[in-house]
């Protein structure tokens, strides 16, 4: 480090110097004044002898320096001046600057942390989620996870493959906690053994489930999440053993896993075993979501290949029970589609994502575009002093380096300011949580993200100073010390850099407008979509849960719900009150059959496609705003005199029946065993799946079933709908609770929303996309106003002279306010033609965004190229108004 | 009449003769100047200034060091001495100098005859 010593040590050296070369000086004149000279003489002798003092000591100097660092501090000294110099310029380009990178870090953090980084489990990359597909059992396509494994493929999955290192089922679930506190609904995961062996997290606190709780009849045990334990049992390390009554079941509790530690995206408070019964298990039953860690070395190809061939032997094992072929499964065409764990969680947000970052970068293009504006024409007015250091003897790549320096310290600063506003950004997107983003509670500002801010910051500076240096730096010095010659007009050449500058920003405000155009035009579209449902603004929905723990019996379930709607009713305002399994568009996975009708005749080998299930309380329809096409809404004595009723959708009795009204009287069934059920209403179609999906074929059940063989089945878990005006205050909620609470008090309420909420989750993916195209739009606009703005202005304060002369031999004003105009028109309508042809590229990448609209739209282009040109005219108008009153005598007096 | 042609040292040259001297005897800069002088009997041309920036050069590499001391003639000098380093690079210097002093002299005897 002897060289940082000398870096510090310089000026100590420098003295030492000095004082040497005076000692030499005296010691030599004293030696001629020795000699006989008088000291006056000598001293002057001796100077002359030694040489220049200064240069030597300088020279000497020299030797210590470290040339390259000083010149360029030198250059940073020099660049700050200049900026501090035009504090005006320097705080416009500061802001400009500062908002680009500051978006732009913003969405890159995001980007990162969702996309980019693994998973945050150990190797992740080796987790697969077991996805499959059904492309021959028709109805399934509208089914979001594709087919979900059967405990029977899961033991068989389990058991037979040669490829993963462990392999488990999970469903997400809900489960009532009693005995702590006041009842609280909380979510559970129900795994089987090698979820939690795949995923590899260890506990914090005790162990794993293990083997042993995938006995049913074995000991009940639970896990706890790191929350959960914080919240009810204060982080106690001694909990293990502790026992909790889930669902009114007493559980042991054996260990607390990690601090965020997540089921994929899924928060949870409890882990419970999933225990299925071996001798009751049947091929059917496709409901819980296969995970699994591949082993090392071994690609998804193999994977698949070994789950293609265990389908036989799953089959083989297997049955549906007697009279029943386990081999009409074949007729589904089951084919193992593996995917990344990283995929599963991620969804479809991805291309959401890349679009957003795509055009903040755009914005930020157009940023720099507008910096290398504001550079050019501080350049410009510095040319003088360029072209005085150019002559004397400042070489091209001195002067480059250091109006680059200029630039990129503009760039860093700018930078500096830009993360700062990220950071509050991704603060604020952290805390709202919009759109459903995967991984939200992982996203932060890390060292890639700043890696990330400090590279753009740098490009950006370099991107903007280097089109005023090339410009600049290498002209000839004569022209410019000739100062600002007397020319009548300005050439064409001096705009053109600035001109081409401002085109490019048009066409890239093209883009962005017509991007966020079509999300507009799409949002348009979705709003226009029957969901089939009415005003989801006063719909207040809700889930209760009747554990069979607390009341065993299914009809005493639905007297108990029947019980709730009606006090519910009776809230003072409330219009209406049913209950149903799910809401449309809550995302739960559906539960789906066959069904078999009785005027068709089926072959044995024919599966009929899978229809939605829903069950559904009289006055449902009516409380959600579903329409009754035909026919007539359940009643209450149906229900509990267990009539062999049934609804269904439009679609679904126009492709059985051709008509809603034929179907009335028509009657279907599930499965063989099953009396037949007859239709007594169809029901308007509904968006099950979200708006933009089609809606499915639903048939609707009654949540009690009865079958004489067996026993009445009811549904527990079931969504209560009010329709109320003041549904969502905390008032009526109150009220909800006591009517609840007035019937059983041992019942939680959970998911309580707003249908309003529920919507526009589902719409989340389209209004995200749309909020962040429309304010990288108007950006885009506003920096692209000011861009033709300054070029405009700039252009007519050079050509001022000229329309002083032109006025004075007669010209009309009016035509010179037109022929500037017509140049901010011109470079308008090329920028904009340019953006068109982007656009029409560009917009393809967008497709899957959109809805009810084409990536051609011609409306949305036709308006953003009509806005943009309209916005270039007014930008121009102001600088093209004062050139219409510019006075002769004052611009030929000027300069 | 023609003047005859000045002639700079050649680059390095300079050093070497400083290094050389100061194996001998540390000494000061003015004393090393009058040596210089003395042993080349005034046919080097020499600015004086020009020695300061050839010993910083040597002190940055580390090839001399130096201190202040009081002289005989009661005057604070900085005494320049040779260092391990210094000693070894003046080795390589002369030899490589001495290698092409011999090629030029052979040439210029070649094309003479």
């Amino acid at each position: 480090m002897t060289w940082l010593k000398q870096l510090f040590s310089r000026r100590q050296m420098y003295g030492e110097l000095s004082e040497e070369i005076r000692e030499h000086l005296e010691e030599k004149t004293e030696e001629l004044v020795a000699g006989g000279m008088s000291r006056e003489e000598a001293a002057y002798a001796a100077r002359r002898e030694f040489g220049n003092m200064s240069l030597v000591e300088e020279n000497g100097r020299d030797v210590w320096r470290w040339l390259s660092i000083e010149n360029f501090l030198t250059d940073v000294r020099y660049g700050l001046r200049m900026l501090r110099r035009n504090p005006v310029l320097t705080a416009i380009g500061l802001l400009t600057i500062a908002i680009g990178i500051g978006a732009n870090t913003a969405v890159f953090s995001v980007v990162n942390s969702v996309l980019l980084k693994p998973l945050n489990y150990p190797s992740s990359q080796q987790l697969m989620a077991l996805h499959q597909i059904a492309p021959g059992a028709a109805g399934l396509a509208d089914f979001r996870n594709g087919l979900l494994l059967s405990p029977s493929m899961y033991f068989t999955y389990a058991e037979q493959n040669r490829t993963f290192q462990a392999l488990g089922v999970w469903i997400p679930d809900t489960a009532n906690v009693t005995g702590l506190a006041e009842p609280e609904q909380v979510r559970t995961v129900a795994v089987s053994d090698g979820v939690l062996q795949a995923l590899a997290v260890p506990p914090t606190v005790g162990s794993w489930l293990s083997q042993a709780d995938q006995d049913p009849r074995g000991s009940e045990r639970v896990m706890l999440s790191y929350g959960y334990w914080q919240r009810r049992f204060g982080g106690d390390r001694a909990v293990v053993g502790r026992s909790v009554l889930v669902d009114a079941r007493p559980r042991e509790i054996i260990g607390v896993m990690p601090q965020g530690f997540r089921f994929l995206d899924t928060d949870f408070d409890l882990i419970v075993p999933l225990a299925f019964d071996r001798g009751k298990v049947i091929l059917a039953g496709f409901g819980y979501h296969g995970i699994a860690r591949l082993k090392p070395g071994i690609a998804m190809a193999e994977a698949n290949a070994d789950v293609a061939r265990m389908l036989p032997i799953w089959m083989d094992s297997w049955s549906n029970g007697p009279g029943t072929d386990p081999h009409i499964y074949e007729t589904w065409k089951i084919t193992p589609t593996i995917r990344p764990l990283k995929q599963e969680v991620l969804g479809n947000v991805s291309e959401v994502l890349w679009v957003v970052m795509a055009t903040i970068g755009l914005v930020m293009m157009i940023a720099c575009a507008n910096v290398a504006n504001l550079l050019l024409v501080r350049v410009e007015s510095r040319q003088q002093e360029l072209a005085v250091r150019a002559a004397l003897g400042a070489g091209w790549a001195r002067i480059v380096r250091g109006l680059l320096v200029e630039s990129v310290l503009l760039g860093l600063m700018g930078g500096g300011l830009g993360v700062g506003l990220a950071y509050a950004s991704v603060r604020l997107l952290v805390a709202t949580g919009p759109a459903n983003l995967p991984r939200l509670s992982e996203i932060s500002i890390d060292a890639r993200t700043l890696g990330f801010a400090l590279f753009l910051s740098v490009l950006s500076g370099l991107l903007f100073g280097l089109i005023p240096a090339l410009k600049y730096a290498g002209q000839r010095t004569m022209l410019a010390l000739r100062s600002s010659g007397r020319s009548i007009s300005v050439s064409r050449e001096r705009f053109r850099a600035r001109n081409l500058l401002v085109m490019g920003q048009m066409a890239m405000t093209v883009v962005l407008l017509v991007s966020a155009g079509l999300m507009i035009r799409t949002f348009q579209a979705l709003r226009t979509v029957d969901p089939g449902f009415t005003d989801a603004q006063h719909l207040q929905l809700m889930r209760i849960s009747i554990p069979d723990s607390l009341v065993a019996e299914p009809e005493r379930v639905t007297r108990i719900q029947n019980e709730i709607a009606d006090k519910l009713r009776a809230i003072p305002g409330v219009k209406s009150a049913g209950l149903a399994s799910q809401m449309p568009m809550e995302g739960f996975d559906s539960d789906w059959d066959a069904i078999y009708v009785q005027d068709k005749t089926y072959s044995d080998r024919d599966i009929p496609p899978l229809r939605l299930y829903k069950h559904i309380s009289p006055g449902f329809l009516q409380t959600a705003g579903t329409r009754i096409i035909a026919g007539r809404e359940l009643t209450w004595t149906e229900v509990y005199d267990l009539r062999p009723v049934v609804m269904v959708s439009e679609n679904l009795a126009r492709e059985m029946w051709g008509t809603p009204s034929a179907a009335i009287g028509r009657r279907l069934r599930e499965f063989p065993s099953m009396p037949w059920h007859e239709v007594i209403g169809v029901v308007q179609d509904v968006r099950e799946n979200g708006v933009q999906e089609n809606a499915p074929e639903i048939v609707y059940w009654s949540s009690l079933l009865g079958d004489p063989h067996e026993k009445e089945y009811v549904w527990r878990t079931m969504t209560f709908a009010i329709r109320c005006e003041q549904a969502g205050t905390q008032a009526f909620l109150n009220e909800v609770r006591q009517a609840v609470w007035s019937v059983n008090a041992n019942l939680p309420l959970a998911s309580v929303r707003t249908m309003q909420e529920v919507y526009d989750k589902s719409v989340a993916r389209t209004s995200f996309t749309l909020v962040m195209l429309g304010i990288a739009g108007s950006m885009a606009m506003a920096l692209g106003m000011i861009g033709v703005y300054g070029v405009i202005s700039y252009i007519v304060s050079q050509r001022q002279r000229e329309i002083g002369i032109r006025l004075a031999l007669g010209a009309q004003r009016g035509d010179v306010l037109q022929m500037i105009l017509r140049q901010g028109a011109r470079t308008a309508l090329v920028g904009v033609a340019i953006g068109i042809g982007a656009a029409l590229g560009l917009t393809q990448l967008m497709r899957s965004l959109l809805f009810g609209v084409s990536a051609q739209d011609p409306i949305t282009f036709a308006a953003a190229a009509a806005l943009l040109i309209a916005v270039a005219l007014l930008a121009s108008y102001i600088p093209a108004r004062r050139a219409m009153l510019v006075e002769p005598v004052v611009a030929l007096r000027y300069e | 009449m023609r003047k005859t042609v000045k002639r700079d040292l050649f680059p390095g040259a300079l050093e070497m003769m400083i290094l050389q001297i100061l194996r001998r005897q540390p000494s000061h800069g003015y004393a090393l100047l009058q040596h210089l002088k003395r042993t080349s009997h005034e046919l080097l041309q020499i600015a004086e200034g020009s020695l300061y920036p050839a010993l910083e050069g040597l002190l940055k590499e580390e090839l001399l060091k130096a201190e202040w001391r009081i002289s005989s003639t009661n005057r604070g000098v900085r005494i320049y001495r040779l260092t391990a380093a210094g000693a070894k690079h003046l080795e390589l210097e002369v030899s490589s100098f001495e290698r092409m002093l011999q090629g030029i002299t052979q040439v210029l005897a070649r094309s003479e005859s």
